[in-house]
């Protein structure tokens, strides 16, 4: 058996999304918590210096190659997936069976498209100004010279569509979350009752924390809750 | 008792063959008891059909007790109809109510080709059970009761598992059309058990390649398979099977 036939397997295109959606939970908890900087009230310093540390360490640069490895083949991977199942069915029923499964373990896709959405205007708001065409940068003292990205959280947070359409995202997160934590363990094989119940109730909880944290960072700033 | 009657309508998809263009079609059917089973209902609607020299509605059936798996309608929008843990010949009228549209469709599944009406093809499982579902059994003498100790857990376990009857409700339930609560409960009932163990690995690997070649979706873990299984299959299972397809994947030469 090769690991070709292993990872195209039903089983095994299910073990990559399991693979990389659990990378990627990581990588929320790393983002959130670096972003949770903008509440240290101190005008940015703190936030910019993580994400000077961030965008300058060797270590988070490697990463960052991984998560959008990651990012991409989960896309592509779960595109290729919805798309395979439902081409199980041809001929489909008159009435829907929708009472066996929550509405959001049935649309994963729709959410993941709406995270696919918000991640290309997230990269055109952040991403690409801090890597490609600059941003205004913030002197620290000892000629410690940073970008200013938490000014442009700011300035990019006074428009309350971008507020509103970060908010629909993170809520989209959570759904995607709520279905996708305790999923991705199931399939990389945890079926013990105890570990099942555990892994459940901290996905559940993963899946409001986390989205709640990043949707009150657009509205702190629009609110002024933080300046 | 008391018993109720009450006049329905029952809306059947009918097909002639595997190959012909179906539709619904709404039939009257009168008189029926509350205390009738489902299939009494369907044979009172095809006596009917064949007195009017119709065609009478093509459905599985055998047993008729809930342990065969052969019946395999699709009611009102769920595998085997609205009761839980349960199978259609187990259905009973009084779960409906009088003036009420029934709605009945075949199971839906490219794997599981339409024969005609309600009846489907499930040789799929067959083929998915020939690939792996078996153990070598020494046939010799046989041997005294509970001279192999199982794990109290285990046998437990597996017992659940075994209760599989192989109707194909998960496959008809699942919107991927995934076969894996059936492939899980049998690859579980053997893992589980001693007598499973020499074939344990070739065994999940051969089974899951053949799913792939029925046709089979892949398991997105909704839980709607576990929701309408009539033997209460847990989805527990389908877990144990990722672990048995990795472990066997990654140790296979």
């Amino acid at each position: 058996m090769t690991f070709k036939q292993m990872f195209t397997s039903s089983v095994g295109k299910k073990l990559v999304m399991a693979f990389t959606g659990i990378f990627l939970v990581l990588f929320l908890v790393v983002h959130a918590g670096l972003n949770a900087c903008i509440w240290a009230m101190d005008g940015g310093v703190t936030f910019n210096k993580a994400a000077h540390f961030m965008g300058s360490f060797i270590v988070p640069r490697i990463l960052e190659i991984g998560l959008f490895l990651g990012i991409f083949l989960h896309i592509i991977q779960g595109y290729m997936l919805t798309l395979e199942n439902r081409s199980k069915r041809k001929i489909g029923y008159e009435v829907n069976y929708s009472k066996g499964s929550k509405w959001y373990s049935r649309s994963m896709a729709i959410l993941g498209t709406i995270l696919l959405m918000f991640f290309v205007i997230h990269w055109k708001h952040f991403w690409v100004p801090s890597r490609i065409t600059g941003v205004e940068e913030m002197d620290l003292g000892n000629g410690f010279i940073v970008h200013n990205l938490y000014a442009v959280m700011q300035d990019t947070f006074e428009n309350v569509w971008v507020v509103l359409f970060y908010v629909i995202a993170c809520i989209s997160l959570g759904y995607h979350l709520a279905h996708g934590f305790q999923s991705a363990f199931k399939t990389i094989g945890v079926h013990n009752k105890r570990y099942h119940a555990m892994i459940n109730t901290i996905g559940f909880g993963f899946a409001i924390i986390i989205p709640l944290a990043f949707a009150l960072m657009p509205i702190s700033f629009y609110l002024h809750w933080v300046n | 008792m008391s018993q109720n009657t009450m006049n329905l309508k029952v809306k059947v998809w009918r097909q002639k063959n595997a190959n012909a263009q179906g539709a619904f079609v709404t039939y009257d059917v009168a008189g029926i008891s509350d205390e009738m089973s489902f299939l009494e209902m369907m044979d009172i609607l095809n006596e009917r059909l064949i007195t009017e020299g119709g065609d009478p509605v093509a459905f599985d059936h055998d047993c008729r007790e809930g342990i065969c798996g052969m019946c395999s309608m699709y009611i009102n929008g769920k595998p085997h109809g609205p009761w839980q843990a349960n199978t259609t010949c187990q259905l009973h009228m009084r779960a409906f109510k009088d003036g009420e549209t029934i709605v009945i469709e075949p199971w839906r599944a490219n794997s599981f080709p339409i024969v005609k009406d309600l009846t489907v093809d499930r040789s799929a499982f067959d083929r998915i059970i020939q690939a792996g579902g078996y153990i070598s059994v020494n046939t010799g003498n046989a041997v005294d009761g509970n001279s192999l100790p199982i794990e109290k857990q285990n046998a437990d376990d597996a017992f659940a598992a075994a209760m599989c009857i192989g109707c194909g409700a998960c496959v008809a339930a699942c919107k991927n059309s995934s076969a894996m609560l059936f492939l899980s409960a049998k690859v579980s009932h053997l893992a589980l058990l001693p007598q499973g163990a020499p074939e344990r690995k070739s065994r999940v690997l051969n089974m899951v390649a053949q799913m792939d070649k029925e046709g089979f979706g892949s398991c997105t873990n909704t839980g709607a398979c576990e929701a309408t299984c009539p033997k209460e299959i847990s989805i527990a299972n389908i877990a144990r099977l990722n672990k048995e397809y990795l472990g066997a994947s990654l140790s296979a030469e």
